[in-house]
Formats: structure tokens, sequence, C-alpha cells
């Protein structure tokens, strides 16, 4: 009977809060977008010297994609807990960091996987044809297997930005800002709060399904030569 | 034009070397053809001379260059390179895949494009597939574009390791015939490599025969290595058939023609008896002073004079360019047991087995 009150008391939806709410909604969301988007320009750096270690020194391949993935292996909370201590969580920047190295160690693996592989991918007959006219290294790596190895490179960043979206919302747990502030906000509530957590879930997974989208039309743009294959 | 003096190839780890001191030298123009079993080392010596792999012993003069003595990206951009798996970039257009070396070299871009458009001719492409990319072209097409590519800078040499092997026999046959023709008139220097000794025999002007380790067993002209292999690697290399290999490198003319049994439409039925008696045979070829009409049975010769009968044409008339092998084949095959070589419409005589035989035996 209280339910039932509780739910005409209060609609599932209500418009209200989220108009009154609209500068903190977007506040959020840009947080969200920053934290997301520092993590891969760092996790993309950071796997793209990894990467060029790992071709360059065959031998070196092996312990970078070990300790990338061991680092993918420990659980995203316990990260937090990890770094929190190191860096500190008292100041904003704190904060800010403390969230990125753990976010960041989350893209290396499967970044580093996807560049190493879309370049060992090149077909054998095409890099010995190009060193074969006169390529020296440095120009068959950024002018010939680099860009052959686009569509798997952006496959990686696809996988990475959306694993990067889901984390962030982990992050508030941590008082570390995001879209995840609202879901933990609504259900700490004395009685819980659906608007706040369907305003956090449905932004968070429109974020990802954004870029995600974003991220497939620009590798498409930048691989016109991938749609003569299925020809 | 190449010359390799004592050069090895020495891998570490490896009991015997995969080339071992080998001299071998390539005229300039030439045709040379690399062949043997595999483990050979000719597709190892084929790439010591661009240095994709660096020799451990030796030296290598291309066009009077030491080849060791200068950075290999250089040397490379004067040296065509055609591999069996092709090698086209995947992400670039067919124009940009032939303009690689001129890009390479630092060609404006009117010249490049001048360049392009006159290869995608040269290796009979249209040049409409000059803005697609490789992956919409056949495997053939593809290959026209990798010896396109290989000649954009127009080199003096060319390498190639099994450019034909990845295509189909018809495919491979028109490739192998096309590339002879625009090599003689190019008259660039080609080494090829290849384990078929049928392509070694119809492409070479020489042949280098390679055994286990990079040993030259013989380094000849096709006919010569036919005719008289060295020992007893080059004859069982060369196969069965040996002789047939060797006629289909000779042209008809260089056989000697008989005139046969053959009468001017103006002779009489006593004439043509007379010579049928003559060369033992019931039929007779019938000219008109130097064209050839065709020939006769006996049976057909019912009045005294010639004017009445219906000369049959022969079923095969050969070319004096055409192979003694193909001059066999119309024997062979067709119901008189003799080839007839008309050039120009003029009648040049003919063959029998056993002229055609003579040859084999000489």
């Amino acid at each position: 009977m209280n339910l039932v009150v509780a739910q005409a008391a209060t609609p599932l939806f209500d418009w209200d809060w989220v108009t009154r709410n609209l500068d903190t909604i977007l506040e959020k969301t840009l947080e969200h977008l920053q934290l997301t988007g520092v993590a891969l320009g760092l996790g993309l750096l950071l796997s793209v010297l990894l990467a060029a270690v790992s071709i360059w020194k065959a031998r070196a391949y092996k312990p970078i994609a070990a300790f990338t993935g061991a680092l993918y292996t420990i659980p995203s909370l316990a990260v937090f807990a990890l770094v929190a201590p190191i860096i500190g969580i008292g100041t904003p920047s704190q904060k800010f960091w403390t969230a990125e190295v753990a976010l960041v160690s989350y893209t290396l693996l499967i970044l580093v996987r996807n560049i190493v592989t879309g370049i060992q991918g090149v077909p054998a007959g095409v890099s010995e044809a190009a060193r074969g006219m006169g390529y020296q290294e440095g120009g068959l790596l950024a002018r010939i297997e680099v860009p052959i190895a686009i569509p798997a490179i952006i496959a990686g960043v696809r996988i990475a930005a959306v694993t990067v979206i889901g984390l962030v919302t982990v992050t508030s747990l941590l008082g570390l800002g995001g879209l995840g502030f609202f879901i933990l906000d609504g259900l700490r509530r004395s009685i819980i709060f659906p608007t706040e957590i369907i305003v956090g879930v449905v932004l968070s997974v429109g974020l990802a399904a954004v870029i995600d989208l974003g991220l497939l039309m620009l590798g498409r743009s930048l691989t016109p030569w991938m749609r003569a294959q299925g020809r | 034009m190449i010359r390799l003096e004592g050069v090895s190839k020495h891998y570490p780890g490896a009991a015997l070397p995969a080339v071992d001191r080998l001299t071998l030298d390539v005229r300039r123009g030439e045709f040379v053809t690399l062949v043997g079993p595999s483990g050979c080392g000719k597709t190892t010596t084929l790439k010591m001379i661009n240095r994709i792999i660096e020799p451990t012993g030796g030296s290598i003069f291309v066009d009077g260059v030491d080849a060791l003595s200068v950075p290999a990206h250089e040397l490379r951009r004067s040296i065509g390179y055609v591999i069996q798996q092709i090698g086209l970039f995947p992400h670039r257009t067919i124009a940009q895949n032939i303009g690689t070396v001129p890009g390479l070299l630092g060609w404006d871009q009117a010249r490049t494009q001048d360049r392009i458009a006159d290869l995608i001719d040269v290796v009979g492409l249209e040049p409409e597939m000059l803005d697609r990319y490789p992956a919409e072209l056949s495997g053939g097409q593809q290959q026209r574009v990798g010896v396109a590519r290989a000649l954009a800078a127009d080199p003096p040499v060319l390498l190639m390791d099994e450019p034909f092997g990845a295509v189909d026999p018809i495919v491979r046959g028109h490739l192998q015939r096309e590339f002879l023709d625009l090599q003689r008139k190019l008259g660039k220097t080609v080494v090829f490599v290849t384990h078929d000794i049928d392509e070694a025999i119809f492409l070479g002007t020489r042949i280098a025969m390679l055994n286990t380790g990079g040993i030259l067993e013989q380094y000849d002209t096709p006919e010569a290595i036919l005719s008289e292999p060295v020992n007893q690697f080059v004859e069982d290399f060369l196969g069965g058939e040996r002789g047939l290999k060797r006629l289909a490198l000779l042209p008809i003319s260089s056989a000697e023609m008989v005139r046969g049994p053959m009468i001017d439409r103006t002779g009489s039925r006593d004439d043509a008896e007379r010579i049928m008696a003559e060369h033992s045979v019931d039929w007779v070829g019938i000219l008109d002073g130097k064209k050839l009409l065709g020939w006769v049975d006996r049976r057909d010769l019912v009045s005294p004079d010639l004017n009445g009968v219906e000369p049959r044409p022969f079923a095969v008339s050969l070319s004096p360019n055409s192979s003694l092998r193909e001059a066999l084949d119309a024997v062979v095959t067709g119901h008189a047991r003799i080839a007839v070589v008309v050039e120009d419409g003029e009648y040049k005589g003919m063959l029998d087995l056993e002229s055609i035989s003579e040859e084999i035996t000489e």
C-alpha cells in the first residue's frame, strides 16, 4: 500500500528535477567527457610508445603484454584504492589524477595489443615490396605499415573508449566526478530517487554510443580503401 | 651490368651456407633466369642483389657501382623489384602505387603523372583503373600494376622473384608473353627467379641452373642447356621431353624445308601422277605461281588437266617464325603427315617428321 502511495507521490521520471538541475547535469557530463578524453589521449600516447618498443625490439613485447595484461586484471575499485593513497584525493586535481592513472592503465592492454597486431598483420609481401623500392624503416612504418594498421588501431580505440566511459561512472564511488555521481546520489537518498539514476545511466550509455559511432565514422573516413576490399 | 663475385650467404646457426661463393655475370639487356630446386639459393641470390638479404661474403656490382658500398635504400630505388606476393599497397590507389618510387626520388607531380599515364598503357591496363584500389583488381591485373610500379623510375635492372607464380596458368601464359615483348622493347636487364623449368626456358636468354647451396651447375643459353646438359643434375632437372622443349625454342626457318609433292595448276594429270610416284604419296599440292591453293587426292584427278579440280585447303599452315614444336604438332595431327610453311601468302616449303627429328638429333 505504501509503495503505491510513494509511486503516486514521486513519478518514475521527474522532468522538473531535470530542468532544475540542468547546470549540474551539463557539468557532470563535461567532467565525464574530460576524464574519458584525457585517459584515451594519454593511453594512446603511452601505447604508441610501448607498441613502438615492441615492434623494434621483438623481445620486449612479451613483458609489455604481460604487464599491461596484469594491470587490466586488477579490479577497478582496487586500482583506485591503490592509487589514492599515493596521489591523494584531497584537492580536485589530486582526485582527477588518481582517476586518470587508473583509467589509463585500463586502456593500455587493448591499445598496445591492437597497434602491435595491426602492424604485424601487414602482409609480409607489402613490407618487402616497400623495402625493395627504397623505403627506409621510419618511412615504411609511417607511410605504409601504420596506415594499413588503421582499422585495427581504430577498433582498439573504440573498445578502450567504451571501457573508459563505463569506468568513469565507477570513479564517482570515490567522489571523483562524472555521471556516476547521479547514480550514486539517487541510490543514497532515504527513498531511492529513480530520475537521478536514470539520468546518470542514460547519459553515460548515450555518451558511449555517440563516441563509439564517432570513432567508427572517423575510421571509415581514414580508410576509403577498406570499402574496396568488400567489392 | 650485374656482377656477383664469390658471393656467399651463411645464416647464423646453419651448418651449410645458403649460397656458397657464387660468381655470376649478367650482361646489359640480358634476361637471366635463375632456376633450381627449393633450397638451391635462387631467391637468396636474387635478394642479395638489392640487399633485401645482406650477403656475408663476396662483392656485387650493379651498373658498375659496388652495391655493398652505397646505402641500401638508394641502391633499391635504381632497381625494379617484383615479387610473387605482388605487395601492392592496399591503402593507395593504383596511380599512387605506380608513383611510389618517383615519389621517393622527389619527382614533381606533373612528371610523375605523365609517367603513370604512360606505364598503365605499357602494361596493358585501362586508365580508368588508376583511381581504383588494389583489392578491386584481379590477380593478373595486380601483377601488371606490380610490373608498372617496378618500371616507374625507369631502372636499368629488374629483379623478379617468381612474379607470375600466383596467377592461373592461362593468365600466366599471357603475362609471360607480354612481359617478354616488353623486356625486348625496353632493353631492361632482367634477373628472374623461377622453379618452373619451362618458364625459365621460355623467358631466359640465359639460364643459371643452381643446385642446393647455391652451386652454379650450368649457365648458358636455353638451347645449349637443352642440347648439352653438363651433368646428371641438370639433365634430371630439365626433366622429360628435352627434345620437345628444344624444338619449342627453334623457329621453322632454322630447319631445312623440302619442296614436297607440288605441281603448278597449269600442269597435267600425268605430271601429277609422276610427282606422286616420286614422293610415294597419293596426294599432290597445287600451286598458282607462288601461291598455295591446297591439295588434291589422286582420286580427284579425273580429267587430263588440273583445271576442273577443286583443291582442299591444308588444315594447318605455319609461318617461318612458328616453332618447330608447332610444326611437329601439325605433322602428327594432320592427315598428310606434313607441315606446310607459308609466308605472306607465298609457299615456302614443307617439313616432315624426318626433317624435324634431324633438328633434335643434331
